[in-house]
């Protein structure tokens, strides 16, 4: 193909229209300000700062949630038109005569120019999971107004930063994925610690998103009905596309989704019958090997019989349900009665996770505000598939952007619930006894303004729900469903349907979670393998299948032995692994940041370094101290290793209870887990500090004039055109018009993703 | 009524590209563009062949 293509035999070279718009010419439509360009940043400037000041400065009673998304989307704008704009101008310099790997690799497989609104759908889809809907719940604990901001400011100066540069670095590496732009950037070392983290954080993480899924559907007949029918749905879409009707996705996923609804709905049925809540009625523990049984089995089935079709469903509800929730709260408005800063901000013993706001805060919500999991996707699937240089900004840096919108929205769902509810929920079993009358005496021992739960309201909050209790549904999925349930109540009220949006919440995040972890241990096993084989070589073989089974229960036996101490831990399980999540995925972020420093630094960008060095000094501060008082504070509430030797001292001195864990045996699952939990925080720390170290060396060699060659791929001509943004500019629609006059006199010329366009 | 249906082909356009619904489309564009002498996979063999290419790499799902 590069051939055909090659200038020489380019015949229809003096009639084919540029592949990009002047650079002048776009300077220059961006320095115009026209008056009514001018009125409309006024304006958004105006409603964000109003937004901004109903939010952090009026106290009210109550503030309204409309403004939580106006402050966020003006925000939003304004960093996207101005900051993301700088950050690619001095970072990044895209130049759209250059082809994109879709261009000069296109394949019609995994290298395709895929339109840019499609693409920034399917990036979207791809980054977006569980994570920007739990965290910023958890936070809620510490008031709106610290999460709200680390959120809008997170996402602008840090997270949507390192997607959009870690996106474009590897669209000009071919595609290459974050642990070879490590290792080609920082070396051997720092590309051997940048891939052992990546792994170890993947196990973690797994576990961390198994357990959510365990604790939302633990006691919950309704639940574990509703989300098992999506196997046997799963299966049938995958035989569908496979056997019946290859390759009518859309088809499928919409039969899809009407049977997960009628899964739903028949769920409230079942867990009615005495043998439904017989047989379906499961405990953690149960639930928890039921989940490990279906990842092993579940990664080492084909992709299309369950993967694929997974998938499918997951992007579907995702989708949908983030425009239903959005609606929602824009028609309901809800009124929220959480303080700003509630009484837990400046302690540090609060009941759903413990630990100051910072720097806990910063990794309690990481997705939202800064993901390094991002990194991996936007060095995987999205850089293939980029057509125009000048795109990334709006897939990389605008898909970020919204990802924080999502969880801007799970923060409002989560404060717009009462409360004491919200206390009730999320304190662990171990406080709250597991009881009504236990959750509400504890609520209200806690002496939280305004606050008073009864038994009564927490019984009558569970019926409506379609459970029978709320009480320690730790994991914050089960809150965000009663918040969202609540919103989408009241948009529709007359059909009466809270129970069903509760357990349609439940399903939504259960479903990209399973998928998640499915998938997580199929790439997790793939790294084992490859890791194998440079000392048995018969690993790096993928179609040994003795091989395949072992490295798949290796990896399900890392996250699964995690899960189950998790779900077994005295502590709450939720309350003490979840900071090791956020910890972990912040640290993935400071990987990637250093590797996109290293980058600048051998282009030469000394300048304009702060702007990768600003959110990764942020971030490893804010992980080092994080990572510090989880293993040297002397506070059991915080510290692991603390409370490991509490816990051991009690145990040597002969007493049979201690702190929240009631027996021995009890006793030592702390023992155990505090064990596991501060090695872990430990090998996670260590191994990022070798990567940022080797970033820095770097980084200073590159100073002292010795800079790295360039690991980009050379330059090739790019033939093809497409707009930057979301709408294209005047100059981009002419040339859009030159090249549609050109394709229609050469249709054999047709390239790029006007070959399969719809307009 | 033709403005309705321009809408709807147009969300099916995005669902089915956000999907991934669209890729033997895409591929056949890739194929003819190219002008291959060899025919072009049927829909089913090009479905087939990728997933087994995802079976080799699956990518990773976001937390």
């Amino acid at each position: 193909m590069r051939e055909n293509s090659a200038s020489s035999t380019d015949l229809l070279e003096h009639e084919r229209p540029p592949a990009y718009v002047d650079p002048e010419i776009i300077a220059a439509e961006e320095k115009k300000w026209t008056p009514k360009k001018i009125a409309l940043w006024v304006a958004i400037s105006l409603v964000g700062a109003i937004s901004w000041f109903m939010l952090a400065i009026v106290r009210g009673e109550t503030v309204n949630g409309i403004w939580f998304v106006f402050a966020a989307v003006c925000s939003y704008l304004i960093a996207y038109r101005f900051y993301a704009r700088y950050v690619e101008a001095k970072l990044a310099n895209p130049d759209d005569r250059r082809a994109t790997p879709a261009e000069y690799d296109a394949d019609g497989k995994d290298y395709a120019a895929t339109d840019r609104r499609v693409l920034y759908g399917h990036h979207f889809a791809a980054i977006a999971g569980a994570g920007p809907l739990v965290g910023p719940v958890l936070a809620a604990q510490m008031g709106f107004l610290p999460g709200t901001i680390w959120i809008i400011v997170g996402v602008i100066f840090a997270g949507a930063v390192q997607d959009y540069l870690v996106l474009f670095f590897s669209m000009r590496r071919g595609g290459r994925s974050l642990g070879q732009m490590a290792k080609e950037e920082l070396g051997t070392v720092g590309g051997y610690a940048a891939i052992l983290a990546t792994l170890t954080i993947m196990i973690i993480i797994t576990a961390i998103l198994a357990l959510v899924v365990v604790n939302a559907l633990g006691e919950s007949p309704w639940g574990v009905f509703s989300v098992g029918m999506t196997i046997p749905i799963a299966l049938f879409m995958g035989v569908y596309l496979r056997y019946l009707r290859p390759g009518k996705v859309g088809e499928v996923s919409l039969i899809g989704f009407i049977l997960l609804m009628v899964a739903i709905i028949a769920g409230g049925w079942v867990a009615e019958t005495s043998w439904g809540a017989q047989y379906l009625t499961l405990d953690r523990v149960t639930l928890a090997w039921a989940v490990i049984i279906y990842g092993f089995v579940a990664a080492i089935l084909p992709v299309w019989l369950l993967l694929a079709p997974r998938d499918y469903l997951s992007t579907f509800m995702k989708v949908g349900t983030i425009i239903l929730l959005a609606v929602g709260i824009i028609v309901v408005r809800p009124e929220i009665s959480v303080p700003a800063f509630s009484e837990f901000a400046s302690r540090s013993d609060g009941p759903v996770w413990s630990g100051s706001l910072f720097p806990f805060l910063f990794v309690t919500i990481a997705c939202g505000a800064l993901s390094g999991f991002h990194a991996l996707i936007a060095s995987g699937t999205t850089p293939k598939m980029v057509e125009k240089e000048r795109q990334v900004r709006f897939i990389g840096y605008g898909g970020m952007l919204m990802e924080s919108f999502v969880a801007i929205m799970a923060l409002v769902a989560a404060v717009t619930v009462d409360r004491g509810i919200y206390f009730a929920m999320n304190s662990a079993a171990g406080a709250t006894g597991g009881t009504i009358e236990g959750a509400a005496a504890f609520v209200n021992s806690l002496g939280l303004t305004g606050v008073h739960v009864t038994p009564e309201l927490l019984g009558e909050t569970a019926q409506h729900v379609g459970e029978q209790s709320i009480v320690s549904r730790t994991g914050g999925a089960p809150t965000l469903a009663v918040g969202m349930a609540t919103i989408l109540h009241q948009m529709m009220p007359a059909f009466d349907l809270m129970s069903f949006w509760y357990h349609f919440a439940i399903m939504f995040e259960a479903l990209f979670i399973l998928t998640a972890v499915d998938a997580g241990t199929r790439v997790a096993r793939f790294m084992l393998q490859d890791t194998l084989g440079n000392f048995f070589p018969r690993f790096n073989d993928h179609n040994w299948r003795l091989g395949a089974w072992l490295t798949t229960a290796i990896m399900v036996a890392g996250w699964g032995s995690i899960l189950i101490l998790g779900v077994t831990d005295p502590l709450g399980g939720i309350n003490t692994f979840y900071p090791l999540f956020g910890i972990a995925n912040q640290l993935l972020a400071a990987v990637a940041l250093a590797v996109c420093l290293a980058i600048a630094a051998n282009k030469g960008k000394f300048k304009y370094l702060w702007i990768i060095a600003l959110p990764l000094v942020f971030d490893l501060v804010v992980t080092v101290v994080g990572s510090w008082q989880k293993i040297f504070s002397s506070n059991p509430k915080v510290g692991y290793w603390a409370n490991h030797f509490a816990f051991k001292d009690a145990l040597e001195s002969g007493a049979s209870s201690f702190g929240a864990a009631k027996t021995p045996a009890a006793m030592e699952a702390v023992l155990r887990n505090t064990m596991v939990q501060g090695t872990l925080s430990i090998i996670f720390v260590v191994l990022t500090l070798i990567v940022v170290l080797m970033a820095v060396l770097e980084v200073m060699r590159a100073a002292k004039g010795q800079q790295k060659e360039t690991r980009e791929n050379p330059y090739i001509e790019s033939r093809i055109f497409a707009p930057a943004g979301l709408t294209a500019t005047d100059a981009e629609k002419k040339l859009e018009k030159e090249w549609a006059e050109f394709y229609r006199k050469h249709p054999q010329e047709i390239a790029g993703s006007a070959g399969h366009s719809a307009h | 009524m033709n403005k309705i249906k321009e809408i709807i082909s147009a969300i099916e356009w995005f669902t089915s590209g956000m999907l991934g619904g669209d890729k033997y489309q895409k591929y056949l564009a890739h194929h003819r563009q190219t002008g291959c002498d060899h025919a072009p996979m049927s829909e089913r063999e090009f479905w087939r062949d990728y997933h087994r290419r995802l079976d080799e790499n699956p990518g990773a799902r976001c937390c």
